[in-house]
């Protein structure tokens, strides 16, 4: 998610690194490139206004002259800025106190209300609650039929009626008392055009509803039309937060900024994928660093950690940074990894990966995993461990074991390398992030053994001390206070 | 109704930046930013504005016009040529002649059945739908009813199915029930995912094995989609070899200007638009039309019009 913001500001920032001092007309020309990678990324034109007002403000501002150079300032500036625009705070919706608790989604047409709805109520589920479905969309045909399919798959009963929108809501809270569920989600009729008549009903629906939360559903590739459509709806449903859709693509997403700049109001979810336990907690304070493209690994290593026992997630998480897989270590790590998600997202989390990853984001295709394992399985010991090995008889062999064509073999055994050799380089830079921790001293240091390429010996990341502070990777992520993230690679060991 | 009057609330969106543009005495830095900024907010794109704006300029300066009227002319004739006189005909020529639908889950494919379905039905053919989105819940249903509506028949497989059988048998039914034309629907998925981009190949492969062929593969495209379109329309073309764009859900206050990126880099062009809930509120495209309709701002318009969100 975001790659295509992460890959733009690698290279502007790359470009920064490189120079000693940077003048007014240094900084419009970076500021230059970030509003074309903003604009790109569908954030609202206004959006990314008063974003450049802001970065060129402070960045010709007294805070220069610190002990980074201005180049370093910059990118400070910048990943302040996006900080602020996304919002710090992870969302949480509080429960009423008298339940049920009701959250009332509106939208516009295909932004995905239906799913999300069916997503929150698994999610909902899955905290321990007992929630209720409400199927108020009346308009488009089957949306009720969609939505009971998708009850029944998660095990939430849904409420609807052929009556009227309204009447659906109210009957559907009453409803939701009378069974004793905690939680109503409350599906409506997606909005074509910002239509008053429309308007008006989901105005009445949420009148007779009294949520407690109203969500705004919004696909992430929407254009600049976002921040107006979030306005709309906000004009006459106040809403509370946003659901963002369809992050699982490659669409850049600004309208998360745009929103939360225009109207104020926080993302609350991510949806990231078809399943329907592909819904995150939205992390705002995560999204500028993984924009700048470092990485998100906290939410890697708390995915990691969900899906582990804690041993095993400092094993994986050191092995991943390591890159010294064999054959049935990819196949583990394959494994586990489907667990926690798409593959191409999970990936995106690593330092790096981002940009890394666009070539064979492709090839690694979650749905191709039962083959892999198929191929992998029918190698010999050896073969798993020296892919080399595998020369054009053993290839045909293993093609006949596992019921493939000898070239998907030979792919395979082709994608294996070619993620070995990425999760090397990007040990590389976790080995100088490494040194982070102890050389805050030396931040002034300079640009000094930059190109140097791996400062430390190859070998497992030392993982952290406590599973609570995650895995600890230096310098990215964690305790954002204290560390700055190292940004140039220039902290060295000591 | 025409598309241009459908058109209001794009047109008034965009034109509204247009207005200090044209009360001005002559276009000026300030007015150039203007017409930059009315673009990059109609979802043209910051590179293709750029192209578009300095094509204009230079035009504006070779022909030593300044005037606001001249110079939105010249935009007007640049987009309309950029649009390009690209056949935006339906292709028939099969027995049956199938037309595929694909695009990203929301798009509204099944809608654009749907209407399109009725409009074929209308002009005398005979019409099979084939449910191929068997992953989404009740979007077989959802087809049904709108086969119902629109008079074809609808060929479904069991839950989960094959979408590549469906489709297949949905060309089999028509070919032997003497059918014109099969209106294949497909799951929505995310250009991003390489498994179900091979699926749609397949789907699309399968569809000729039979009797019919593919002569129109359209992508389904939400107006409101920025630059992201772009890359969808690429990845679907390398899948499937889009023919085409239906552009939906263009009565919004959405602008649809990334199907002028497209037309551009991948030479597709829009052949219908969705401006309306209604059955019949799927028209074809004009690009002279579309580019009017967001440029003209008379008086009788601009009564009628809402104001933008």
């Amino acid at each position: 998610m975001f790659d295509g913001l992460t890959v733009r500001f690698d290279r502007i920032l790359r470009q920064i690194r490189g120079r000693g001092r940077l003048g007014p007309e240094e900084i419009d020309e970076i500021l230059g490139e970030i509003r074309v990678a903003l604009l790109e990324a569908d954030v609202n034109l206004e959006v990314v206004r008063t974003f450049q007002r802001r970065i060129r403000e402070r960045a010709l501002g007294a805070e220069l002259g610190g002990v980074l150079n201005p180049g370093q300032q910059v990118v400070r500036i910048v990943l302040d800025e996006m900080t602020a625009v996304l919002g710090g705070e992870t969302v949480r919706l509080a429960y009423a106190s008298r339940p049920p608790t009701v959250v009332l989604l509106a939208g516009l047409q295909g932004s995905g209300k239906t799913t999300a709805a069916a997503k929150l109520a698994r999610w909902f589920k899955a905290q321990g609650r007992n929630p209720l479905l409400i199927g108020a969309d009346l308009q488009r045909p089957a949306a009720v039929e969609q939505l009971r399919t998708l009850g029944d798959r998660i095990g939430v009963p849904v409420f609807s009626e052929a009556t009227d929108p309204t009447a659906v809501a109210r009957e559907g809270r009453a409803e939701a008392v009378r069974l004793g569920r905690d939680i109503v989600i409350c599906d409506t009729a997606g909005r074509l055009a910002i239509d008053d008549d429309l308007m008006d009903e989901v105005g009445e629906i949420s009148a007779v509803l009294r949520p407690d939360h109203t969500l705004l559903v919004v696909d992430a590739m929407t254009g600049q039309d976002a921040a107006n459509v979030a306005l709309a709806f906000h004009a006459r449903l106040d809403i509370d937060a946003v659901v963002l859709t369809k992050l699982d693509g490659d669409a850049r997403g600004g309208a998360a900024l745009s929103i939360r700049e225009v109207v104020g109001r926080p993302i609350a979810f991510a949806s990231t994928g078809e399943g329907l336990d592909d819904l995150e907690v939205f992390h705002p304070d995560r999204m500028a660093s993984r924009i700048l493209g470092m990485g998100d690994l906290e939410t890697l290593i708390e995915k990691v950690e969900t899906t582990f026992e804690k041993q095993q997630a400092e094993e994986a998480a050191a092995r991943m940074l390591d890159g010294r897989f064999t054959l049935d270590d990819f196949l583990d790590q394959i494994r586990h990894l489907r667990k926690m998600g798409p593959l191409s997202s999970t990936m995106g989390m690593v330092p790096g990966m981002a940009q890394q990853m666009r070539g064979v984001d492709a090839e690694i295709d979650e749905r191709r995993v039962d083959r892999l394992e198929g191929i992998i399985n029918s190698m010999t010991v050896a073969e798993r461990v020296d892919a080399g090995l595998i020369d054009g008889s053993r290839r045909a062999r293993i093609a006949v074991g596992s019921g493939v064509q000898p070239s998907e073999v030979a792919q395979l055994v082709r994608q294996f390398r070619e993620m070995r050799r990425l999760m090397k380089q990007i040990d590389g830079r976790g080995s100088r992030a490494r040194g982070g921790r102890k050389g805050r001293g030396s931040k002034a240091r300079g640009t000094k053994g930059r190109k140097g390429g791996r400062t430390t010996p190859s070998g497992p990341i030392p993982v952290g001390r406590s599973a609570k502070s995650g895995l600890s990777l230096p310098g990215l992520g964690g305790d954002r206070e204290g560390s700055a993230p190292d940004l140039f690679g220039i902290r060295q060991p000591e | 109704m025409s598309l241009r009057s459908r058109l209001g609330r794009a047109r008034d969106a965009f034109a509204g930046h247009l207005g200090g543009v044209r009360s001005g005495a002559v276009v000026d830095a300030a007015a150039w930013d203007a017409l930059e900024d009315a673009l990059i907010l109609a979802d043209v794109g910051v590179a293709t504005t750029a192209d578009l704006l300095r094509r204009v300029r230079e035009r504006a300066d070779s022909l030593a016009v300044d005037r606001p009227e001249v110079v939105l002319d010249l935009l007007k004739e640049e987009l309309v040529t950029r649009l390009g006189a690209a056949d935006r005909g339906l292709a028939s020529g099969g027995a049956p002649s199938v037309w595929l639908f694909v695009g990203v889950n929301g798009a509204g494919k099944t809608t654009t059945i749907g209407k399109l379905g009725r409009r074929q039905v209308e002009a005398g053919k005979k019409v099979v739908f084939a449910a191929g989105d068997t992953f989404r819940a009740a979007a077989v249903h959802q087809l049904e009813l709108w086969g119902e509506r629109a008079g074809a028949s609808v060929v479904r497989g069991a839950e989960g199915a094959d979408p590549g059988s469906v489709v297949f048998d949905a060309v089999e039914h028509a070919a032997a029930s003497g059918a014109d034309l099969v209106l294949a629907d497909t799951a929505g998925r995310v250009h991003t995912s390489g498994n179900l981009m091979d699926e749609l190949s397949k789907v699309r492969r399968v569809a000729e094995k039979g009797a019919g062929t593919v002569t129109e593969t359209l992508l389904v495209l939400d107006a409101t989609t920025g630059q992201n379109g772009l890359v969808q329309a690429r990845r679907f073309t390398e899948a499937a070899g889009v023919t085409g764009v239906v552009l939906t859900k263009l009565d919004g206050s959405s602008r649809g200007g990334i199907v002028v990126a497209v037309q551009e880099a991948l030479g597709i062009p829009v052949k219908l638009v969705g401006v309306g809930e209604g059955p019949g509120d799927l028209v074809d495209f004009d690009p002279a039309e579309f580019v009017d309709a967001l440029f003209d701002l008379d008086d009788d318009d601009r009564s009628g019009a809402c104001s933008t969100a």
